[in-house]
């Protein structure tokens, strides 16, 4: 069976989620909980870090697709890193890069945050 | 020619087997490790789809994947028994369009387009339907000459 776990931390006022192993139709329910739980808790500023996540399809990218809107909307937003080339090809194929903003590092991500206040 | 046979029920879970069954066959028949990847994930969308459309994610279903090498092309082929689709009503997405709509449907057949060299869907009405995939092969450069 695949193995994907994630994993939140924050810091300061942006939550990190670790994406690891494989995000498909199967443990994509995973990630869409924990931005369920993220948005109840009114947490908008999200990076997602992809550096051990080895392979992801369209079911996994929905769940970006899904929330999206909703933390914009709150002022927020998703922003993405640390994914490899074959992750990056599998965005870039569907033209994401224009909709999120995608750093090499976690701390890259995190800081572009900061900048904005 | 080499051919290999998967047989799994209709259960997201079993993505991961199918997904190691095309990486070993794939790589057996001497395709390029990052077209075996393009592969791997064409084969799980078109399960995807069929897990969640054509069996409505009930568990029971059937499927079964068969794969066919020869020196020059990788085909895999996708059987189920549940219900048939129209794969010319499905649009071409517009992500700027699914965005504002929050719509995902639709990602994983323009992938499997962009990702294969050629998707054909077979469709014999109550008894089965049949997705054809097909890559081809690199010539080695060995042999290109």
């Amino acid at each position: 069976m695949a193995e994907f776990n994630t994993s939140i931390k924050n810091q300061g006022a942006v939550s990190i989620i670790n994406l690891k192993g494989y995000l498909d139709a199967h443990t994509a329910p995973i990630l869409e909980n924990n931005f369920v739980d993220l948005i109840e808790k009114s947490c908008y500023q999200i990076v997602v870090d992809f550096k051990d996540l080895a392979y992801i399809s369209s079911a996994g990218l929905g769940v970006f697709m899904a929330y999206i809107e909703k933390i914009r909307d709150s002022k927020g937003d998703i922003k993405l890193s640390g994914m490899s080339d074959k992750v990056y090809n599998i965005f870039d194929l569907l033209g994401f890069p224009l909709l999120y903003e995608i750093f090499k590092s976690e701390d890259e991500a995190v800081k572009k945050f900061t900048e904005i206040k | 020619m080499k051919t290999k046979k998967l047989k799994v029920k209709s259960k997201t879970e079993n993505l991961s087997t199918i997904r190691d069954f095309i990486s070993s066959s794939a790589a057996d028949a001497g395709v390029a490790a990052d077209a075996v990847e393009n592969i791997i994930l064409a084969v799980d969308e078109a399960c995807t789809n069929i897990i969640k459309h054509a069996y409505k994610s009930f568990p029971d279903g059937e499927l079964i994947i068969k794969t066919k090498s020869t020196l020059s092309r990788f085909e895999v082929s996708i059987t189920d028994y549940g219900k048939s689709f129209e794969p010319e009503m499905i649009p071409e997405p517009d992500l700027q369009k699914y965005y504002r709509q929050r719509r995902v449907g639709g990602l994983g057949m323009y992938l499997m387009k962009t990702l294969m060299d050629d998707v054909k869907y077979v469709t014999v009405p109550g008894k089965y339907n049949e997705v054809l995939l097909s890559k081809n092969i690199k010539v080695a450069q060995s042999n290109a000459g």
